[in-house]
């Protein structure tokens, strides 16, 4: 009898921390949720105002009902999947996409405290996660039998594997200065005022992580995969209803991922940036929406790249400009100047 | 230690259900009417001249290629930089003759034109 109770009552605790646990995603993925519907919002309205229009005001106050628009109308329309292509593949694909886009929140940490689950390889973890997302665009384009989709996708994976490695090597940097691939502890490898953070001593790594973020999550300029005057919209040309919004709102995850990332490692996250301001995760927040904004300065001011431009800036400048930095700042650690990188 | 890994199984999890969350209730409620031209792969209003599964240039098969030879080394720069206080200039030096050998081999496939796209 004795044993029942006893993997009874364990089997409670199981059940409490797996509810609480619960509680504690759904109170990440929701107000995350929100930020990507609006997001999508605010690039409407930012673009709209440096084009000197009012982008959209009619759902809403000031349009601000206008996500929610969009979300139904997409939900009611047909899921069209094409009798060419390879059913089950063709519906993983979007969701192979944004998984990984939201999985990648488990190890961010908000605040000293506020972090789902606190581990040592957190960073690892991330660009683990973020690596995944290609397969989605990869399996799209592949399953969709559509010529635009398999170019689309073909270009996509390539830009996308290219910047990953500008944007490994940039991450070794922080690495080097931080010691630890655990985000917290490189957040607070930052501590004392804006001086201490590593966008500083890394600058050059900091700009390339940067742009390597935009072509990551393939935005303009570097949008060329879904270069919608050549191939029309890449590699969801045959996506629609809401599996075209999965791979939307995918998109938008991507990005408040990527500049969390870099407010994490590069601008310090939480801390404020002098002393004697208290710590807070509204800090964390002001830098994230700062970083995002220059996404969307970016799509209003910069005509796209054409591919072998791509190709060459993330090869030829890219990689060699972080080789040289890595080597520079190991070289400084190995003299008396070390404190500069710490 | 491994506990800590419990709440990102679960992360994962939620992640697959919101995307296939918006997919179900999509199916669920928007209409369903199939035929022939509407299902048929998009091709600018044209009928599919060939098959869409086609040769592709060999340079993005290259660009994989180069990828998993660098993603490797990050690889392997990632652990020497978290301990890179520790082990001191030896394990400095150590990795600079290891980068070398990388940056020859870039050297020679920038030369041999492996990096154009024109």
């Amino acid at each position: 009898m004795e044993w029942l109770s006893q993997l009874f009552g364990s089997y409670w605790q199981n059940v409490q921390m797996v509810g609480w646990t619960l509680v504690k995603i759904i109170a990440i993925v929701g107000p995350l949720m929100i930020a990507v519907a609006y997001l999508t919002y605010a690039e409407r309205k930012v673009i709209g105002y440096m084009q000197v229009r009012i982008g959209p005001n009619r759902v809403g106050f000031w349009g601000l009902l206008q996500p929610v628009a969009d979300g139904l109308k997409l939900l009611f329309k047909e899921i069209i999947i094409p009798t060419a292509s390879n059913k089950g593949l063709f519906l993983l694909g979007p969701v192979l996409t944004i998984a990984p886009a939201f999985a990648a929140w488990a190890v961010i940490p908000f605040d000293g405290t506020m972090v789902l689950a606190n581990i040592d390889a957190g960073l690892l973890y991330v660009l683990a996660m973020t690596s995944i997302a290609v397969y989605g665009v990869i399996i799209a384009g592949w399953a969709s039998n559509s010529k635009y989709a398999f170019l689309g996708s073909l270009r996509s994976a390539a830009q996308i594997v290219s910047y990953e490695i500008a944007m490994g090597f940039s991450l070794v940097g922080v690495l080097m200065c931080a010691n630890s691939l655990n985000l917290g502890n490189i957040v607070l490898g930052q501590e004392g005022g804006f001086w201490h953070w590593y966008f500083i001593p890394l600058f050059p790594l900091f700009i390339v992580y940067f742009i390597s973020a935009v072509a990551e999550t393939n935005r303009a300029p570097f949008d060329v995969a879904e270069g919608e005057s050549e191939i029309v919209a890449g590699f969801h040309v045959e996506y629609s209803g809401m599996a075209f919004a999965v791979f939307f709102l995918a998109e938008y995850a991507n990005i408040w991922l990527v500049c969390t990332l870099a407010a994490l490692m590069f601008m310090g996250g939480w801390l404020s940036p002098l002393p004697f301001l208290p710590d807070s995760i509204l800090w964390l927040f002001a830098k994230m929406a700062f970083l995002v904004f220059f996404f969307l300065w970016f799509r209003a001011t910069f005509p796209r790249y054409r591919y072998d431009q791509i190709m060459r800036l993330g090869w030829k400048v890219f990689i060699p400009i972080t080789i040289v930095w890595i080597v520079f700042v190991g070289a400084m650690m190995q003299t008396k100047f070390d404190y500069l990188f710490h | 230690m491994l506990e800590n890994y419990f709440p990102i199984l679960m992360f994962i999890l939620v992640g697959l259900g919101v995307g296939l969350g918006p997919l179900i209730l999509g199916k669920l409620v928007s209409p369903h009417k199939p035929d022939a031209e509407k299902n048929s792969p998009y091709e600018c209003g044209f009928e599919a001249f060939e098959d869409a599964r086609m040769k592709f240039d060999v340079r993005y098969y290259l660009v994989a290629i180069l990828f998993i030879l660098f993603d490797l080394e990050i690889a392997f720069l990632f652990p020497w930089a978290v301990v890179l206080h520790d082990i001191g200039l030896f394990g400095f030096l150590a990795m600079m003759v290891f980068l070398f050998v990388l940056v020859v081999g870039f050297i020679y496939e920038w030369k041999k034109g492996a990096l154009e796209w024109d």
